[in-house]
Parts: C-alpha cells; sequence; structure tokens
C-alpha cells in the first residue's frame, strides 16, 4: 500500500461494503408509470415549469427552465401527460416543486439507434451551451452546473483538470461500474471538457478498492492516446471530496473560502463526465443516472440506470424489496446521504445511491453529553475543531462559530460518524451555516 | 406523519462501533484481570472495598441523575469513577472511606460542574486525593499481598514508602532503590528469587531481587495498582480498540522514565546522573495504573494529539518531581489532577491547523 497518495489531514476508515454491488453491471431500471420530477434539484434557484396540466410532453424535452446563471434545464425523462404540479420533499428535507408525469406514448430515444455527432470543430462556447441546455449539473452529490464550472472566470487559466473517481462513500458504486463500462466514453468526455477548458494536465483520482477500474482507464486513455495520469488514491474518507482530492493528487490546498480555479484546478465527477459525452455526442439530456440500490436490507442489491423523477419505491421493488425492516432508508452514501420517510420520494439528478441499513449497520445508541473524547477533531479533514463549533452553535454563538472555521465545514460527516456521544455534529453545522447566511443576508 | 418506522436523523447514517458507554464498560472490563489480582492477594475483604466505591458511586449518580431529571445511569462513567476508586484504595481501608471518595467524587468533582463531560478533574482522583488528606492514616496502612512471606515488622510499607522513609536513617551508601530494597531486607517471594536469578545467569542480566514482584504485583499497595502485568494485559485490549491511544501514557512514561533515568539516581549517597532505576518507578506507585487508565481519562485530557503529548510529558514531570523532591512517595494523583487543571490552556495553543488556511495568509 505504499506509495500511495491521499490527503494528510484527518478522514476516516468506515466500512466499505461496496462488495454487495460492485460486481453487478449496471441494469436498466423499469420506468415507472408516474414520474415526479422536482424543480429544484441542482445547485442554485429552482427552474421554472414551461408545461401545464393536461401538456403532452415526449422523452428528453424541456419541461423545467434555467432562472438563473447558477441555475439548470430540466427535460423530460418519459413522454407522457403532465398530471400536475404539485408541491413536494426531497431527499434533504427542503420543499420544490415538482411536475408530475403520467406515462404514455411512445419513447424517443429509448431502443431507438442513436447517431454519433462529431464535437472536434466545436468552439468552447458552443460545447458549454450544448452541456447548458442538456441540463448537465455535477452528480457527485453538490450538482453544480457543469456549463457555470467549466466557464472559467476571465483572465484565470486552468492548469488541472482532475476527474473524480474516487467514490468514497461506502455501499456506493455507481461511478466504479461507470468507469469499468463506459471508459471509453469516459475518456472521450474527459476530451470534450479539456478542449473546453484547456489545461495542461489531466489526471483522474481512483481508489485502490477499484483496482480493475484503474486498469481500465488506464488502457482506454492509452487507446484513445490521452496524456492521462490514472493516480491511484489509498482508501479513506472523505478522499472524494475536491479540496481531499486536489490536495491528494496535486499537492495543493483550495485555501479556506475559495473554489479549486483559485489554485488552477477543475474538478469533474466521472458521472458528470459520462453525461457531458452522452449530451454531446449522443445529444441526450440529463434525464437518467446510474444510482446504486444497497445496504443490508436490500435483497438483491444492484446497479441501477433510473430515469430521474423515478419514485424510491419502486427501485426497492426492482431490487427484490427488503429482507427485514430497515432501520434507515438513506437517499445518497451513508456518508453525506439523508434519510427518508416517504419512498415516495423520487430519484434527482443529485441522487447517487439509495441505501436500506439494518440497525446492525447504523450503529446507533443513545446521546451522552460530549465527553472531550477529541475523535471529531482527528477525524476532521478540514483540521476544524468539531465539537467546540457545535458548542458555539448550541449556544448561538454563530459569529464565533464562524471565526473557527464554521464555513469550511463540507458537511462530510467524517465527525458524526466517529462520535462516542453520538451528537448530532453535522446537524449543528448545517444549522450554524444557515444562521449565518440568513443573519449575513438581512444585514 | 409516516406510516412506517423509518429513522430520521442528520448524517453520517452510519456510526462506529464505539459509544460512551461502550468506551466505559470496555475500560472497566479491562481493569478486571488487576481488580481480580488484587482480591486474590489481599483477600475477599478488598471486595467489599470495590463494592462500596462502585455502589456508592453508582448510588450518587442515580441520586443526582433523579434530581437534575436526566437519564445517566446506564453511561457506565459512574460505576468506572467507583471502580478505579476502589482501585486506589489501601486493601485495609475501612469502609466509609472509599464511600465518601465516590459521594465526593460523583456528586462535587461531576454533576456541580454538569455531570459527566463537564468536569474538569478525573472524578475518582479527585475523590482519592480527597480522601487522602481527610484520613491520611488510614490511607497509608498497607497490607502485605498474601503471596509475600512476611517476617519482620518494617516490611508493612510499600517499596515507595520503604524507600523514602527508609533512607532517611539509611547511613551506608547506596545507589539504586531495588538494591535498597534488597540490602535492607525488604521481602520477595520465591518465584522472584528464581526469576531473577535464571535471568541473571542466563541473559547476563545484573537485577536486583524484587523487580519481578513489583511487575506480577507481589508487593503492598492500593488494591489495583499492584499487578502491573494485568495492568498492562487489560490495556492490550484497549489499545487495540483504540479506546486508548498511544500519545497520553508514551508521553507520560516515557518523560517520567527519561526525567527518572537521568536524576533519579542522584538522591542516593552512593548515586549520580544517568543512573536512576526506571523500572523500580515505573512498577510502582499506581505510575502505570494512572498513564494507562486515569491520565486517558477523555473527558479530562486534551481533545487534540499534540495537547494529549503536552498533557503526558507534564504529568511525567510533575510526578517526578512530586516523587523524587517531594514529601509523598507516589505523586502519581497529585500530577494527574494538576495535569487537567492546565487542559484548557493546553487546549487553547494546541488548536488543529486548518485546511486552506495557511495559504490564504501567504496570499494577502
Amino acid at each position: 500500500m505504499k506509495g500511495l497518495k491521499t490527503f494528510n489531514r484527518g478522514g476516516v476508515h468506515p466500512p466499505g461494503r461496496k462488495y454487495l454491488s460492485e460486481n453487478k453491471p449496471i441494469k436498466n431500471a423499469v420506468i415507472s408509470d408516474l414520474s415526479v420530477i422536482a424543480l429544484s434539484q441542482h445547485l442554485g434557484s429552482p427552474s421554472e415549469s414551461i408545461v401545464n396540466p393536461g401538456d403532452i410532453v415526449r422523452e428528453g424535452m424541456l419541461i423545467g427552465k434555467s432562472t438563473g446563471f447558477i441555475s439548470g434545464n430540466i427535460h423530460s425523462p418519459v413522454p407522457g401527460t403532465v398530471k400536475e404540479i404539485s408541491d413536494i420533499y426531497l431527499p434533504n428535507g427542503m420543499t420544490s416543486k415538482a411536475i408530475v408525469i403520467e406515462m404514455e406514448g411512445e419513447f424517443d430515444r429509448l431502443g431507438k439507434e442513436t447517431i454519433e455527432t462529431n464535437w472536434e470543430h466545436l468552439s468552447g462556447k458552443e460545447l458549454i451551451e450544448i452541456i447548458n441546455s442538456n441540463g448537465i449539473v455535477g452528480l457527485g452529490g453538490a450538482t453544480f452546473p457543469a456549463n457555470v464550472k467549466f466557464t472559467l472566470p476571465r483572465g484565470k487559466k486552468a492548469e488541472y483538470l482532475v476527474i473524480n473517481g474516487v467514490e468514497c462513500e461506502p455501499y456506493l458504486t455507481a461511478d466504479h461500474r461507470l468507469m469499468l463500462e463506459k471508459a471509453d466514453q469516459i475518456i472521450e468526455g474527459i476530451k470534450i471538457i479539456a478542449s473546453i477548458i484547456k489545461p495542461e494536465k489531466l489526471a483522474i483520482g481512483i481508489e485502490i478498492n477499484k483496482e480493475n477500474a484503474i486498469k481500465i482507464i488506464k488502457e482506454a486513455a492509452l487507446r484513445a492516446d490521452l496524456p492521462l495520469d490514472v493516480v491511484s488514491l489509498k482508501v479513506k474518507y472523505p478522499q472524494g471530496d475536491e479540496k481531499q482530492l486536489l490536495k491528494a493528487v496535486t499537492g495543493r490546498e483550495v485555501p479556506s473560502g475559495a473554489l479549486p480555479m483559485e489554485i488552477a484546478c477543475v474538478v469533474s465527477n466521472v458521472g458528470t463526465v459520462n453525461a457531458i459525452y452522452e449530451a454531446v455526442v449522443l445529444g441526450k439530456p440529463l434525464i437518467e443516472r446510474v444510482i446504486t440500490v444497497s445496504g443490508g436490507a436490500i435483497k438483491n442489491p444492484q446497479n441501477l440506470k433510473v430515469r430521474i423523477g423515478t419514485p424510491i419505491k419502486s427501485l426497492i421493488e426492482e431490487c427484490g424489496g427488503f429482507t427485514e425492516e430497515p432501520a434507515k432508508v438513506v437517499v445518497g452514501g451513508p456518508m453525506m446521504g439523508f434519510a427518508i420517510y416517504d419512498l415516495d420520494t423520487p430519484v434527482t439528478k443529485g441522487t447517487s445511491g439509495i441505501l436500506a441499513l439494518t440497525s446492525k449497520e447504523v450503529r446507533g445508541a443513545s446521546q451522552t453529553a460530549c465527553v472531550s473524547c477529541g475523535r471529531c477533531i482527528a477525524a476532521c479533514p478540514m483540521g476544524l475543531n468539531p465539537t467546540t463549533l457545535f458548542k458555539y452553535i448550541d449556544h448561538t454563538e454563530y459569529e464565533n462559530a464562524e471565526s473557527i472555521g464554521l464555513m469550511d465545514c463540507k458537511e462530510c460527516g467524517s465527525c458524526g460518524y466517529v462520535c462516542l456521544a453520538r451528537i448530532p455534529l453535522i446537524q449543528g453545522m448545517r444549522l450554524g451555516k444557515r444562521m449565518l447566511r440568513t443573519k449575513k443576508v438581512k444585514a | 406523519m409516516s406510516d412506517n418506522n423509518l429513522i430520521i436523523e442528520s448524517s453520517s447514517q452510519i456510526k462506529q462501533f464505539d459509544s460512551t458507554s461502550s468506551v466505559m464498560w470496555a475500560v472497566s472490563l479491562c481493569l478486571l484481570p488487576a481488580g481480580v489480582w488484587g482480591v486474590w492477594v489481599f483477600g475477599l475483604k478488598v471486595l467489599g472495598v470495590l463494592f462500596a466505591s462502585i455502589l456508592s458511586a453508582v448510588v450518587a449518580e442515580a441520586a443526582m441523575a433523579f434530581l437534575l431529571k436526566k437519564n445517566t445511569l446506564k453511561d457506565g462513567s459512574a460505576f468506572l469513577t467507583g471502580l478505579l476508586i476502589g482501585f486506589n484504595m489501601p486493601p485495609s481501608i475501612p469502609y466509609y472511606i472509599p464511600v465518601v471518595a465516590s459521594v465526593f467524587a460523583i456528586v462535587v468533582v461531576k454533576w456541580t460542574f454538569g455531570g459527566l463531560g463537564g468536569n474538569f478533574m478525573n472524578p475518582a482522583l479527585a475523590g482519592r486525593v480527597f480522601v487522602f488528606f481527610s484520613w491520611t492514616g488510614p490511607m497509608t496502612k498497607w497490607t502485605m499481598p498474601k503471596t509475600l512471606e512476611t517476617f519482620d515488622a518494617i516490611t508493612n510499607a510499600t517499596p515507595l514508602g520503604h524507600l523514602k522513609s527508609g533512607l532517611l536513617e539509611y547511613t551506608g551508601i547506596v545507589d539504586r532503590p531495588a538494591r535498597f530494597l534488597a540490602e535492607t531486607g525488604y521481602p520477595h517471594t520465591k518465584m522472584d528469587s528464581g526469576i531473577t536469578t535464571w535471568l541473571n545467569t542466563n541473559m547476563g542480566l545484573d537485577l536486583s531481587h524484587g523487580y519481578i514482584d513489583m511487575f506480577l504485583g507481589n508487593i503492598p499497595g492500593s488494591l489495583g495498582e499492584v499487578s502491573v502485568a494485568l495492568l498492562l494485559l487489560g490495556s492490550i485490549y484497549l489499545f487495540i480498540r483504540k479506546i486508548i491511544t498511544w500519545e497520553i501514557p508514551v508521553s507520560y512514561i516515557a518523560s517520567f522514565g527519561i526525567l527518572i533515568w537521568i536524576f533519579g539516581g542522584t538522591r542516593y549517597s552512593g548515586g549520580s546522573y544517568f543512573n536512576g532505576d526506571v523500572l523500580f518507578h515505573l512498577f510502582t506507585g499506581g505510575l502505570i495504573l494512572g498513564a494507562l487508565y486515569m491520565a486517558t481519562d477523555i473527558v479530562t485530557s486534551p481533545t487534540t494529539r499534540k495537547g494529549m503529548i503536552i498533557f503526558g510529558i507534564g504529568a511525567g514531570i510533575l510526578t517526578f518531581l512530586i516523587r523524587i523532591y517531594g514529601s509523598f512517595p507516589e505523586g502519581v494523583s497529585l500530577a494527574i489532577i494538576l495535569m487537567n487543571i492546565f487542559v484548557p490552556m493546553i487546549e487553547q495553543y494546541t488548536q488543529p491547523k486548518r485546511f486552506g488556511v495557511q495559504l490564504k495568509r501567504e496570499g494577502k
């Protein structure tokens, strides 16, 4: 294991449990009769619905329009009729307007032959416009609009394009399977991004628990004659966070409060790269994504290619249902994901996994007062002091929390994972950040 | 609202195995072998001491929790405090003394600061120090372990106590404490003679008699501190489970050992620098119990790695000073609770280095 790169501060080693699904090829999920497409499924302002109840929509048709610089376009994942525009809860507990579509009629893309278009003559601007109009957002979790990310600020140059193939969240294997099954497409996607931002160096970081993916990506890069540096990384959470990934791959530290651009780096997740390939080469909007359905309470864990808007319940059913009553159903990975109670919650662009966890996996215990064990401090990859932050926030001293770095917290969950006292540290961090933001807006 | 029993909570959705109570119970479990040894060599009366200290600690905790409407009994910390107080008692102690120590530890040291997590001082040690200064007589009256053959009157002192008082009257030349003990007729077991002789002849060592007894626990002392071997054995499990980490024990034992090695010999008529008897001091006076199980108390030790190392070094220096230059023979309890007081200051200067912050300053 020597010689592998990693980040230098904090980090934890939760049980990976990727074996549950890492050898299951990506399968197309059954398309649900009813799709619920949230209008707020990206970072930034919600999209605006451009359809009304009763309208007939086609597969891949624009139904939600981007409403600002940081926003996203949303397309219908299925052909059918708009039933209603309702209010739903997103997995993170926020509410959003959603377009409910009842499937009927003919698919325009599904089952049809795809035509590959040549993109090499297109300018960066044109490519960014294609990415924007197809509603591509970062699929690694933050759902940051990809067109914004690749529009470099005036006068800035990208030295590094680092592709994120880390997938450090336990259980999740969707990116792993993508790299195994779509290596050539991912390489082509990297070429597309590279032609937009023109970086000096290309790298991809992959954790060593995906040795076969490292090999396959290396071979694909060689075939395509792409000078891609495939960096093997130690298995450590949260290696897949862009700041930790950049530290591991380039040795550079993104300054507190800044974006990777500050150190001339751009990071993109392999899932996003694949979506960009599909948008640019196949002309396909972001209407489906690969997610992992797994966990100890799932009968038959799988990697599914799922239409956005599919209710979580139907995916769980497709994987054989529950073997026992789960303690939690989680949308996303177990470290950063959200526990939900309503299994009708739909898949959004940011959904990377659906996990049904048993109480044994969750390992709950009763909450006690903080015993100052310091494990959260040792675990924090940002070098913060979570227990002191939490105490400040608990006492509503938000400015004090800010002064010791609250805004640097990425809610990776490492502190919460190691907490002996089972203190909801991340919940505290989120509350503190929100209070600070609302105060700033008022001021 | 919902028709299922799904738990909704904030991330992370999975937790590591340990919790506050599992840590407390694991530490108690690992103390068990040394406690059983105490009961075996000092007799069943010792069981009464342990019972009194644990029961009074748990009852005091229950009473405080009831008064303040909290539910803290399950966390196991009161049991552990009671157990540690028992471990720090001389075997022949009247039962009311551990009871007072436990009640003081739980009510005054812990709950006046808000209960577990709020206290700044190790409750068990503070309780022990409180009764030590209140009933110094019974707290320094020792019993010979039954494994040690007693044959004269001087023997009811611990090795450290014997050293401290014996040296005052001794006129001969002496360079090392263990040799002094052996020469002034401090008893040792047959097993000790056998192993020491074997080591000296076969391994080319020059050991005095007594080290093996000190290591195994065939010496008078507080009922849980004497068996260094079993305390070390229990700690292996805690190290494997990462319930205790190396920082505090290693920095404590290393700094103490180095100081003893440099200066420990200078207190004797025939001694010199760099000739201290490190093994003797490590095996006696509850140093191992203190360094492994009491200084490492998560609540009252620093939270950062750097802080823990400073804390350990401080405890090592203080133990050395008290033991070699002070009037008390042991010094472990006082050193640790003194360092507990320094923890907030240590914390202030040992906060972690934030990611990406140095760079920002340089950029400005």
